[in-house]
């Protein structure tokens, strides 16, 4: 019965990489590129290592358990850095975006 | 049954990390390149975790989590050197 809930589980993961990938190359601009691919494959890859962690149990569960964790911390650190990076490098906004906070922001409140 | 079902899953994941090379051949600034070998990076680990799975060897998630630990060192260092040009 567990092997059927991880399977389960880690279906609906892989589904989650592949539409983060297909929005990483169909998203028109980096921004929206980030909001694609990072929440969507974060999501994936921790739902395919919980159902991992579903499907075995044990030692190789807890590596999982532990892998899922670490990921968790450390893809939206990276993707909010690589963010701030590419706006202080100059990369432009799509043409239909509506607002741009970071760029009003005048006393450097948000920037600490 | 199951190992038949997970190795349809890596060939799912392999579409996946076909389409985000694409975008790493194709992206027009460096940021996209970047943004995109994050997304093959975090791809990679759920791959090792399935082959491991498949082939039922635990030392693949060690793998996984010493190259995810690499790969957000490289990141966030390729961040830095994108915001102030080093």
């Amino acid at each position: 019965m567990s092997e059927i809930i991880g399977i389960v589980v880690i279906s609906m993961g892989v589904a989650f990489d592949l539409f983060g990938c297909i929005g990483l190359v169909r998203l028109p601009d980096i921004y929206n590129r980030l909001q694609g691919a990072t929440k969507c494959v974060t999501l994936g890859t921790c739902l395919i290592l919980l159902g991992v962690l579903i499907h075995s149990g044990g030692a190789m569960g807890a590596k999982a358990l532990l892998c899922a964790i670490f990921i968790l911390l450390t893809s939206p650190t990276g993707a909010h850095a690589l963010a701030r990076g590419a706006h202080k490098s100059g990369v432009k906004l799509w043409e239909g975006s509506v607002m741009d906070k970071y760029a009003d922001d005048k006393e450097g409140e948000l920037d600490r | 049954m199951s190992e038949t079902v997970v190795f349809v899953f890596i060939v799912i994941i392999g579409i996946g990390i076909f389409l985000s090379f694409l975008r790493m051949l194709k992206g027009p600034t460096a940021s996209d390149r970047a943004v995109a070998v994050d997304t093959i990076t975090t791809t990679v680990v759920a791959l090792l975790v399935l082959l491991g799975l498949v082939f039922k060897r635990y030392v693949y998630l060690d793998v996984s989590l010493v190259y995810s630990l690499l790969a957000f060192i490289g990141l966030v260092a390729l961040a830095r050197f994108l915001e102030r040009g080093i």
